[in-house]
């Protein structure tokens, strides 16, 4: 237990005195609300652009934890070789795992937290106008986070276990670029072109905004092809990664 | 040469063997097609510093990787404390103590901070302040490790391989690139260990780092044992009783000779540097004061002066890599020693070449 709080005493450490994580996990979501929701440029479809962005950048700061953040950083740990000496601590893999794990979750926590504020001080409505949110749209809204941060953080350490580490990081950031602009977080996918939006419809990124978007904004039910491809990569992208990752 | 090699080693061994801590039996690995280590076989010592001493690719790093878990032999069998370091993984690392040739430090944090870290892993860990005084870098306790030269940073690596309290240590070229300021706390790190019964296991190229380390040296090239034993037993296997010193060159070697009695010989091996191998039943000393009293007749200087042979001429005698002139004489007898096995292979190698 001591060496599990060390291990995220360390690793929020890290994130947080590193510039470049720093602003995307916090600066990249934060400065987008305040601008697309003054500067009106986007077709978000709804009359406030905030009550679109804000389930959209909330999307957008789960990606950025767990797929972004954590990719580059366990990648740059692999390829300093210090994922090869923590092989020889008695930290141990699975609890390397539980702190890498319990740090995006306090991280997407803070996100949420700062989101959502930033969000109501630009005048959100969760569930549009005389909405309310929900208990339900918020159950659905944070098991879509959970979902949707299994399969990014899968695709993160797929990634960060096999690529070299200056290669991981631009992958990386350009995964981050184009979901952001195919995922429905800041363009609705009705905007894109049929076949561009038929296959962002099964990237979890997609899924997610969608997702958040109903449980947050619409009071519509978060849809079965939403849970099923959240789910799928929710599973699928952690056993690809058990498989895949190389410590060395 | 039979007479030293049996006599007792001049340097004195450590005061408790309690028995073997690593050992490595017929040790194999390959990587593909490729042998890096071509059955090795060792042991090491509790409260001994043991050094593997070889040229780059000789397979030490395969080796102490392998000891430490990292890779499973491709046949042999390796044992660290009585435990296989794959299987009883969880219950070897506690009491390991890991350096690793390069990396393996948290580039953002400070040398305190992944020192605090790693002492949170263990249950009886080190006192992480302490610590970066021993191994010489609490000035710069603060600075992020990405900042810190090579040398600091090999320290901090040390330092990681501390924390834990270990048994057994193992260091994997842990004076490569460190000033020698360093150096000298990284020995006395060392000794420390020793001193308190760790058994310490380092790889190194560098023959005065194993000279100064270790109490024993395995000298191997190409995945195989070449010779084992104290430093001191190394260096008899090429003494050859002859007395070397150096003088300008050019000295009346005739003379010289005819001083030093009946049957002693003189040869200038390379220029300004000279050989004198004692006429029979001459002891070393008594040819020493002969010859500076002829070199202060002539009114001659006299530079070096040696009657012992160092480890390098050990080794590069041993391992077949040393240059002809000087050595000539030594590298024949000492292949007699180092035995039977190593030198006829080598021969064969060669006229395969050859042929």
């Amino acid at each position: 237990m001591r060496a599990l709080a060390a291990q995220v005493r360390a690793e929020l450490t890290m994130l947080v005195t590193n510039g470049e994580s720093l602003f995307l996990t916090a600066g990249i979501p934060v400065l987008f609300l305040l601008f697309f929701s003054t500067v009106h440029v986007l077709p978000t479809g709804t009359r406030h652009p905030v009550d679109f962005l804000v389930p959209g950048i909330l999307a957008l700061a789960v990606m950025s934890s767990s797929l972004v953040a954590l990719s580059i950083g366990t990648g740059f740990e692999r390829g300093y070789g210090v994922l090869k000496r923590l092989g020889t601590t008695p930290l141990g893999r699975p609890r390397l795992l539980a702190a890498k794990i319990v740090t995006v979750v306090v991280v997407e926590l803070v996100q949420a937290v700062v989101v959502v504020a930033v969000g109501y001080g630009l005048g959100w409505h969760p569930g549009g106008v005389g909405g309310g949110g929900g208990a339900v749209g918020i159950g659905a809204a944070v098991g879509a986070m959970v979902l949707g941060s299994l399969g990014f953080g899968g695709i993160a350490l797929v990634l960060a276990g096999r690529l070299k580490a200056l290669v991981n990081l631009a992958v990386s950031n350009s995964l981050f670029v184009v979901l952001l602009l195919v995922g429905g977080m800041l363009v609705p996918l009705s905007k894109l072109p049929g076949w561009l939006a038929g296959v962002a419809r099964v990237l979890p990124a997609s899924a997610l905004a969608d997702a958040l978007h109903r449980a947050l904004g619409t009071h519509l039910a978060v849809t079965a092809g939403d849970w099923a491809v959240l789910a799928a990569w929710a599973v699928a992208a952690p056993l690809g990664a058990a498989l895949l990752f190389r410590w060395e | 040469m039979d007479d030293v090699r049996s006599s007792p080693p001049v340097r004195p061994g450590p005061a408790v063997r309690t028995g073997a801590a690593v050992v490595c039996d017929g040790l194999v690995v390959r990587y593909g097609d490729r042998v890096a280590v071509d059955g090795l076989s060792f042991s090491a010592q509790t409260g001994t510093v043991t050094a593997l001493l070889g040229p780059n690719g000789a397979g030490k790093t395969s080796t102490i990787e392998t000891l430490e878990g990292y890779r499973r032999p491709s046949a042999g069998t390796v044992s660290v404390l009585g435990l296989d370091p794959v299987a009883d993984h969880a219950a070897l690392v506690p009491r390991l103590g890991v350096m690793l040739q390069q990396g393996g430090v948290y580039p953002s944090l400070t040398p305190r901070q992944v020192l605090r870290l790693f002492a949170a892993y263990y249950d009886d860990p080190e006192e992480p302040e302490a610590l970066l005084e021993r191994v010489g870098i609490a000035q710069v306790a603060a600075t992020p490790s990405r900042r810190l030269s090579g040398g600091e940073r090999q320290r901090l690596s040390l330092a990681l391989a501390l924390v834990g309290k270990p048994s057994v240590v193992f260091l994997d070229e842990p004076t490569a690139g460190v000033d020698p300021e360093g150096r000298l706390a990284v020995r006395d790190v060392v000794r420390h260990l020793r001193d308190t019964g760790v058994c310490v296991l380092l790889t190194t190229h560098e023959l005065t780092e194993a000279e100064r380390l270790a109490d024993r040296v395995v000298i191997i090239a190409k995945g195989r044992t070449l010779a084992e034993g104290t430093p001191a037993d190394l260096t008899a296997r090429v003494a050859d009783g002859a007395v070397r010193f150096t003088a300008p060159t050019g000295i009346d070697t005739t003379s010289l000779s005819g001083t030093l009695g009946n049957g002693a010989v003189v040869r200038e091996a390379e220029p300004g540097s000279y050989v004198v191998t004692p006429a029979e039943g001459t002891s070393v000393p008594t040819t020493v004061a002969a010859l500076t009293g002829w070199l202060a007749e002539a009114g001659l200087a006299m530079g070096d002066l040696r009657t012992t042979r160092s480890l390098e001429e050990a080794y590069l005698a041993i391992t077949g890599t040393g240059s002809s002139g000087d050595d000539d004489g030594a590298a024949t007898r000492s292949d007699d020693g180092a035995g039977p096995g190593n030198r006829p292979r080598r021969r064969r190698a060669a006229s395969q070449r050859g042929a």
